[in-house]
This record gives C-alpha cells, structure tokens and sequence, in this order.
C-alpha cells in the first residue's frame, strides 16, 4: 500500500454523533452533531476550552462512553468491535502505571490479559521501551520514575497491544513544559516510525499545530466541532518548526478558530 | 519502636512512664492504707504514716498492687515456672493466643469473603451491609455466652469457641477495609483495564486485590487486638480453667488483685506484640511489593 492510498482509508467515521449526560442538574449536551472522518495513518488532534467534549469524544471512540444519537464507525465496526479486537491503545492525562509493578511487568499488563506467551511478552516489552526510550528501566518502580518517563511508559504499555491506533488524552498536560516538548519530538518520531493513526487532545495550540495533520477546533455548549484545520507542515519537524510563519499562521487560524467558537454562546 | 527510641524521644517517653509509676504507687498508698488502719484499730494498736507506707506495698490482696508486686508475680508465673504448668502465665497466655490467632484466621477469611461479594453484587452491598453493622452494635458479652452455650449442645467445645467469638469481632474491620480496599481503584484504572477487555477475574486479581493490601493490613492490625479481647471474653462464661481470661475471673472469684493485675499486663503484652507483628509484615509485604519507597 502506498502512502496516498494509505492517508484515505476511513478508520473512524461519525455522522451527527451526539452524546446528552443526564444529570440531576439537567441534560449536558457533552457532543452534538459531530461529523468526522479520520483517515488510517493520519495525526488529529482535538482542541478546545474545557468541557467542549475533547474527552467524551474520544471516549465514545473508545467504547467507554455510549452515544444517544447519531451513528459512529471504527475500523468499519461499531467502538465496541474495535476495543474487542484491541484495535486502540488509550493514553490517559496520568500515566497510571500500577505502583506494585516493575515498569516491565506494567508494560506486561495488557499482554497477561490478552493471555500472550512469556516469551512473546517478553519481546514485545523489549521492543516498546526501547521505542519510548527507556530500555533499561525494566526493573525499575514507577516512583523511581520522573514523570515524564512515567507517561512514556505509560505509552509503551499502550503500544504494547500493537494497536492500529493511538487515543491519547491529554498525555503531556500535567508535565512541565521542557519535558513536554521533549515528548513531543519524540511522539513524532514514533509516529513516523509505527505509521499508527493518532487522536490526540490538547488544550495547547503549540502542541497541536506541531504534532498534528489535522486539528479538529471545538466549542463548548453543546460540544461541537466549530472548523477543522489542515495542518500541513510535512514530515520533517524539527522543534524550531515552530518559529517559521508557515507554523505560525496556522497558529493563528487555530487561536482565531477557538475566539469565535467561544464568543458563539456569549 | 527501636527507632522511635533513637529519634530522641527517649525522654519524653521515659518521663511519661516514670510520672505513670509515681502517680501508681501514690493509688496504692491512697487505696490500700483504709485496710492497714483498720487492722491497726482492730488490734488497738498505734500506726504511724511510714508504717502504712511500707504496708500498703506488701498486702497480700491489696485493692490495688503496687508496680514491684505486679512484676515479681510475672516474674514468678513466667521464668520461674514450667511453661506446661496450669501456674504458669506462659501457659494460660498460650491457651489464648491459640484461639485468638485461630478467630483472627476465620475473622480475615471471613471478612475478605463478604468484602468480595459486596464488591461485586450490589444485591449483597445492600442486603449485608446493614446486618455486618448490626451485628457489631450488639454486645460482645451478651452474645458471648450464648455462641458457647449454642456450640456446646451440637458438641463443638474447647478452642474453637472462643475461636468463633474472636472472628465475630474480627471479622468486621477487615470486611470494612477490605471493601474500602477493593473500590480504591480509581475510574481511570477501571477504564484502563476495560479497554483491555479484561475479564472479572483478571481485574480483580490483577487491579482491586493488589490495590487493597495496604487496606488490608490497616484493618489486620484492628482485627488482631480485636481477636484477643474476644478470646478473653470467651473465656469468662465458660468457666474455662485455663487461659487469660479464666486468670482473670479466678482473680476476682478469690480476690487476687496481684494475679488480675499480672494477667492484665501479659494480656496488654500480646496485644502490643500481635500489632507490632502485623505491622512488620506489613511492611514486608509491601516492601515485596514495591509499594514502600
Ligand atoms: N460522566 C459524566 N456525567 C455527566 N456529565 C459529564 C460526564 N462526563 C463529562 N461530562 C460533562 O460533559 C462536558 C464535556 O466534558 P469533557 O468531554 O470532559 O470535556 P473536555 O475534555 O473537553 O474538557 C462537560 O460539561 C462535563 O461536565
Ligand atoms: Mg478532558
């Protein structure tokens, strides 16, 4: 399969997808009318003030949350197809490596309840850690861990599945800054590396516009996609990408995107 | 306790302790002296204060012993003794020891059991809760007598019992932590692990077991005191002939303050070394499990 083919095969597909939580305080309109197509391979991010539904989204995408109208497909299967194949791996904002497992037994984790063999454990925990870098942390406890090496752990154990794709939430939201830029790189080149589709949340417009090939702005009240926004700045991305004007136009188109979404509803 | 010791707080602790001594025998003084007039009225005789002091410190049944009494009594039962004779502390604290680690066995047992089914049926969270609650708010004397009596007439005797009253008062603090325990895993992890489409029992044995061993310790360390205190209390309406409690209640029967007093402090002894013991492997356990940094 060549790359054009690949960046136009449909992996998740929604047509007016919306999700309205009952509370005792009324509904909350978390998502309403989305429509999205993400296609195999590509990098799209969510952006948006808390509370437009980044999350709900990507829930519902991960069959942890059930929509209450429209229709979604993923990998041309309903969400809960998808998780019973293990066609994702979900990253949450904390990595939530277990603190009675060594990083290697963490990274074994999914791979004990999908009952692999201990030699196949054994290879794929080698090859992930020294995707995200961290070979020879194997023995290690997560609180020997800084953070950042924590949540790329918590990526390796997501891989680890050897899913077609990535679902991350906000996965470098409590880092500091150098550290998070750092990932960042890093994300990319793994990205580059596995060719996995990508969904991504974010509140920061850096991240997004440098990570992404799409970003998908978001508005609150009811959760809606206000505009979708290519992102083409190519492959090749070094961090100081994001200096030239080509970044920064983009930059600006997403911050003007998020202004209006929000003054919408005021 | 070593390293509280060495972290400089041997002072304020040996002051404490030495306060408590001196405010003891002034008790005794106070409690014992009525009885040395007494005698000395009745003999027509003239007593002088130092006279009492020396006194009230010797009696043969004081209404309260002094210090020095209560330890040379110890002294006497423990490491003078053979540990199979029926005089022997040793011996009556093993009688309960015995019953109270078998109670603490069945309370745990029975207590992580209730815990995983409340855990796991909403149907059992509602219809046990309230009874495993009820169930601590009555009397452990009250109940005492008849669990032995009910016991007997079906022919169970001897240790199991007393075993029995131990768990009834064991069992509750580890079903409470037990199932505060197995509900600490967050949404997140609960999540992480339906994404993995794991079975129940994977997350259960994977995720909620681990996650409450730090609760189930916490609650060990309440149950295993608790266990004791219902070993002794099983052994008062038995009549029971051996084991701390029967010490105890021979000791009021025949007014042997001396001997109450030494098995009350062996009694406070095991508790103080069953806790220590649990918090050792405690922190054991936990160490293993790289859960302690
Ligand atoms: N389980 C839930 N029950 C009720 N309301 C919810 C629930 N989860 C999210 N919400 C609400 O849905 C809206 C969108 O939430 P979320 O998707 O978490 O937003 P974001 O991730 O963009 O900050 C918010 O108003 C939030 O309060
Ligand atoms: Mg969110």
């Amino acid at each position: 399969m060549n790359k054009t083919e690949k960046m136009t095969t449909p992996v998740i597909q929604t047509d007016k997808l919306s999700l309205t939580f009952e509370t005792n305080d009324g509904p909350v309109h978390a998502l309403s009318d989305i429509d999205l197509t993400i296609n195999e391979g590509e990098f799209v991010s969510f952006i948006g003030p808390s509370g437009c539904g980044k999350t709900t989204l990507l829930r519902v995408i991960a069959d942890l949350e059930q929509p209450t109208g429209g229709e979604i497909t993923v990998e041309g299967g309903t969400p809960r197809e998808a998780r019973l194949n293990r066609a994702y791996g979900y990253v949450f904002q904390a990595a939530g490596l277990y603190p009675w497992r060594t990083i290697e037994k963490n990274i074994a984790l999914p791979l004990e309840v999908m009952g692999l063999s201990k030699q196949e454990q054994q290879e794929r925990i080698a090859r992930n850690l020294a995707l995200v870098d961290l070979d020879g942390f194997e023995k290690k406890y997560p609180w020997q861990l800084s953070g950042g090496m924590q949540q790329r752990a918590s990526i390796a154990r997501a891989l680890a599945v050897e899913p077609d794709m990535l679902l991350m939430d906000e996965p470098f939201g409590a880092l500091d800054e150098i550290v998070r830029d750092h990932l960042n790189e890093q994300l990319l080149l793994l990205w580059a590396k596995t060719k996995k589709t990508v969904v991504f949340v974010t509140h920061s417009i850096p991240e997004a516009v440098f990570l992404s090939t799409r970003i998908v702005v978001m508005s609150p009240r009811p959760g809606r996609i206000h505009e979708i926004i290519d992102c083409d700045l190519g492959d090749e991305r070094p961090l100081e990408i994001r200096e030239t004007t080509k970044f920064l136009e983009i930059a600006h188109q997403v911050r003007e995107g998020l202004r209006l979404g929000h003054s919408y509803d005021e | 306790m070593l390293t509280t010791l060495s972290k400089g707080s041997t002072i304020p602790i040996l002051t404490i302790t030495a306060a408590i001594i001196v405010f003891w025998y002034a008790c005794v003084v106070w409690l014992n002296a009525p009885f040395e007039r007494d005698q000395a009225e009745r003999a027509n005789a003239e007593i002088t204060f130092s006279q009492i002091l020396s006194k009230t410190m010797e009696q043969k049944r004081p209404v309260l012993p002094a210090p020095h009494q209560v330890i040379v009594e110890i002294w006497n039962t423990t490491v003078m003794k053979n540990v199979t004779s029926k005089r022997s502390l040793v011996y009556h604290a093993w009688i309960t020891l015995s019953s109270t680690l078998l109670g603490f066995a069945f309370g745990t047992l029975l207590g992580i059991a209730l815990a995983v089914g409340i855990v796991h049926s909403q149907t059992l969270d509602k219809s046990l809760m309230p009874w495993i609650i009820t169930s601590q708010t009555i009397p452990i004397l009250a109940i005492a007598p008849m669990i032995i009596v009910v016991l007997n007439a079906v022919g169970i005797q001897g240790l199991l019992p007393k075993a029995f009253i131990s768990m009834y008062l064991s069992f509750f603090p580890v079903a409470v932590g037990m199932v505060k325990g197995l509900r600490s895993p967050d949404i997140m992890q609960l999540d992480l692990m339906h994404t993995y489409n794991a079975s129940k029992a994977q997350l259960f044995w994977k995720l909620r077991w681990p996650s409450s061993i730090p609760f189930l310790f916490t609650s060990l360390k309440v149950a295993i005191a608790a266990s004791l205190v219902g070993a002794i209390v099983g052994e008062l309406p038995t009549g029971a002939i051996s084991g701390l409690g029967a010490r105890l209640l021979a000791g009021s029967y025949y007014g042997q303050t001396i001997q109450i007093w030494s098995a009350l402090f062996m009694a406070a002894f095991l508790a103080a070394t069953l806790v220590w013991l649990v918090g050792v492997i405690d922190r054991r356990v936990l160490k293993q499990m790289g859960m302690a940094q």
